[in-house]
């Protein structure tokens, strides 16, 4: 017998007090809904993103050419995918064309947009699609400056789920990576980008 | 390069030596305590957690009593996704399954991110008996890996070292196994952090396969998600040419809409934080991102056994969040490794006898004892497993297993009466207690508040001593001492 088939016969002989009747519906689950996004969200995202020493800037389409400049500062070789906007994209960026891993590693910063932010949890949502580069393009480079519009910001994590598309790939992000191991210390930066900066825009 | 729990000898024996081990109980102490109050103040910003553990208990209810059909869909939706599906009876099936693909691949090494499957099933030793290296990336895991020594925390394996241990061992190691530690390292945990990454970036860029585990597996869309907080998992889910995830066949949620609850319910009840740093989803195979061959492997490994456990069954909701270890009265003093297995606490006392089954090995049917019944674990289960419960009925099944044997304990007492009521019986006592207190610990044992305690006892009464710390007699019974002083009146009136 395969191993498949004996690991469900297993199962089943396991759930022989499971009437046969059943179906998993007939199994109540009563869950909270998803919580509506109000225009205090956004207020909550900046300083719930700011709580895990990320650096969070709020400023208007305006203002944003200049926050951007500064949010790039001290970033030589600034990796963009090759989709993203062109009035985000700044000229001497280096466009992501399936570069090598190698070659990411030489970049010092990458430039995004995010699919959604998440208010509650202060995370921001990467769905990879146009503006967000593949998934090595914001894991290599060492600063990640991601872009956010309000309108993407909903209140809470069941919101998100409703809204993502489960067949793309998809990275949550809440601050810059961390670790706690060593006694217990945190310490912000080990393998991801060690900084994080988020421009709320709007 | 690395070591088992082959062998731990049952639950209060090794519980004593770690005892003992008053670092141990600080480090232990400090980070339940920290751990403990970080999540009691998320948890307690959600208005409707009852209502979320009892949606996250009934959502894991219903794709355990139908776990046949969701795996079947789970297959399905991998498959369509791209992702290659193998099966795996046991831990040799599925070690065998790495193994293969590893080697299919012609490569001598493989990144893992930490997964607890994976050290269930012993498969870095596996890996390493066919010349392939697995090198552990997250921190914890890499100072556990690199001191040749066991996880003692689900959450955090590697507490039971401080930071100067950590520094000495990436001194000492990293060079061995890769990129050297600077060799003016401090032993501040940044600088360790940083040494870390240098020392795996060059595997995680260089790796052609990695091994990962899951905290979920959605049924509905082929969807796998791991949780973390390093970027260490990214690395490995993203960099590699291969992926291979070991996953658990508990590991499953019905839909692509359930899985907002328990993204809800881990993060807080692990780390305690409103969300962890880093969380990867993937699907299959996405054609110019990330490893084009992706494979799954559903593990069973006993896990049918406990399925087929009515009261035990419930365990299987498990999440691996640690916040019953973080509670446990008993975890906090006695630490991991006194379990003798990758699962320790409240659920490891549970879950590792139902695994591999009762009434055939002392140490796996001491676990089910290595508790108070307080029911701490259950009040902060974000799965709401009734872990007391299971307890008390795994008791029973022990118990059931052994009918028909001696009553131990009895024995034992009379045993004890009359070791103890002879002064060079005693002595002998003290001297094997001595012996056995130096191949625990290489220091004489201090029962808390620093008296002496006698080890096992000679003879019929090991087995009752073994559970027990028997205090040392007084080198003098206090019938002589008052015949000698005239109770305290004469000569040398304070004890010999
Ligand atoms: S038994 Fe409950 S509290 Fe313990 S690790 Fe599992 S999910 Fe967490």
């Amino acid at each position: 017998m395969s191993a498949r088939d004996e690991i469900l016969g297993r199962v089943r002989t396991a759930l022989r007090d499971v009437p046969g009747t059943e179906t998993p519906a007939d199994v109540a689950v009563d869950r909270p809904e998803p919580r509506p996004t109000t225009h205090e969200d956004v207020e909550l995202f900046a300083e719930r993103v700011a709580d895990y020493k990320a650096t969070v800037v709020r400023c208007t389409p305006e203002d944003l050419p200049t926050h951007l400049a500064a949010a790039l500062e001290g970033v030589p070789r600034l990796l963009a995918p090759a989709d993203l906007p062109e009035d985000l994209r700044p000229a001497d960026a280096i466009l992501d064309e399936q570069l090598t891993t190698a070659e990411l590693d030489t970049v010092d910063g990458v430039l995004t947009t995010a699919a959604l932010g998440i208010a509650e949890t202060g995370t921001i949502v990467l769905d990879h699609g146009p503006g967000q580069g593949r998934r090595a393009a914001t894991l290599v480079p060492d600063r990640h400056v991601c872009v956010v519009r309000t309108d993407q910001v909903v209140a809470d994590v069941a919101a998100a789920v409703a809204r993502l598309e489960p067949t793309r790939p998809l990275t949550w992000i809440s601050g810059p990576s961390a670790t706690s191991d060593i006694e217990l210390d945190r310490v912000e930066g080990v393998h991801g980008p060690r900084t994080l900066i988020v421009l709320l825009v709007g | 390069m690395s070591a088992t729990f082959l062998g731990t000898p049952a639950f209060p024996t090794a519980a004593r030596a770690a005892l003992a081990d008053t670092q141990l109980r600080r480090n232990l102490a400090h980070a339940t305590g920290t751990i403990r109050a970080k999540r009691a103040a998320v948890v307690g910003e959600v208005d409707e957690w009852e209502r979320l553990r009892l949606a996250g208990a009934a959502l894991k209810d219903r794709t355990l009593r139908h776990l046949d059909t969701y795996l079947v869909q789970l297959e399905e939706s991998l498959t369509r996704a791209g992702a290659t599906v193998h099966w795996a009876r046991d831990a040799a099936e599925a070690n065998r399954i790495v193994v293969d693909i590893a080697r299919v691949h012609g490569t001598d090494e493989v990144v893992k991110v930490k997964s607890m499957a994976t050290a269930e099933i012993g498969l870095n030793e596996a890996l390493e008996a066919a010349g392939i290296h697995a090198w552990e990336t997250d921190l914890a895991e890499l100072i556990v890996q690199l001191g040749e020594d066991l996880p003692s925390h689900i959450l955090v394996p590697a507490i039971h070292r401080n930071r100067s241990e950590v520094r000495e061992i990436f001194l000492r190691e990293m060079g061995r196994h890769g990129k050297a530690a600077p060799r003016d390292l401090t032993d501040t945990p940044a600088e360790l952090a940083a040494a870390a990454r240098a020392h795996l970036r060059e595997k995680f860029l260089r790796a052609k396969v990695a091994v990962s585990g899951a905290n979920f597996a959605v049924a509905e869309t082929g969807t796998l998600a791991v949780v973390e907080s390093e970027g260490n998992g990214r690395m490995c889910l993203t960099l590699p040419e291969v992926l291979v995830s070991v996953v658990g066949i508990e590991k499953l949620v019905p839909t692509w809409a359930d899985l907002d609850v328990f993204l809800q319910l881990l993060p807080r009840s692990s780390t305690g934080e409103r969300m962890n740093p880093y969380t990867s989803m993937w699907t299959g195979v996405t054609p110019g991102d990330g490893p084009q061959e992706v494979h799954v492997v559903l593990l069973d490994n006993g896990r049918t056994d406990v399925l087929a456990d009515e009261v035990g069954r419930q365990a299987l909701r498990c999440i691996r969040c640690s916040a019953c270890l973080n509670v446990c009265p008993v975890y906090e003093r006695t630490g991991g490794h006194s379990y003798g297995s990758v699962y320790p606490g409240p659920i490891g006392a549970i879950l590792t006898p139902m695994l591999r089954g009762v009434g055939h090995d002392t140490q796996l049917d001491s676990l089910p004892y290595a508790s108070s019944l307080c029911g701490a674990c259950f009040e902060v289960c974000p799965v709401r497993i009734d872990i007391p419960e299971v307890l008390v009925h795994l008791r029973t099944k022990v118990v059931d297993a052994h009918r028909g044997e001696p009553k131990v304990q009895n024995l034992a007492m009379k045993a004890a009466s009359w070791a103890l009521s002879d002064a060079r019986r005693t002595a002998a006592a003290e001297k094997v207690s001595g012996a056995v207190g130096r191949v625990l610990r290489g220091t004489k044992r201090r029962a808390p508040g620093g008296r002496g305690v006698l080890g096992a006892l000679p003879g019929p009464a090991a087995a009752w001593s073994d559970a027990r710390d028997v205090p040392v007699p007084a080198p003098e019974s206090f019938r002589a001492w008052w015949a000698r002083t005239d109770g305290g009146r004469r000569g040398n009136g304070g004890a010999k």
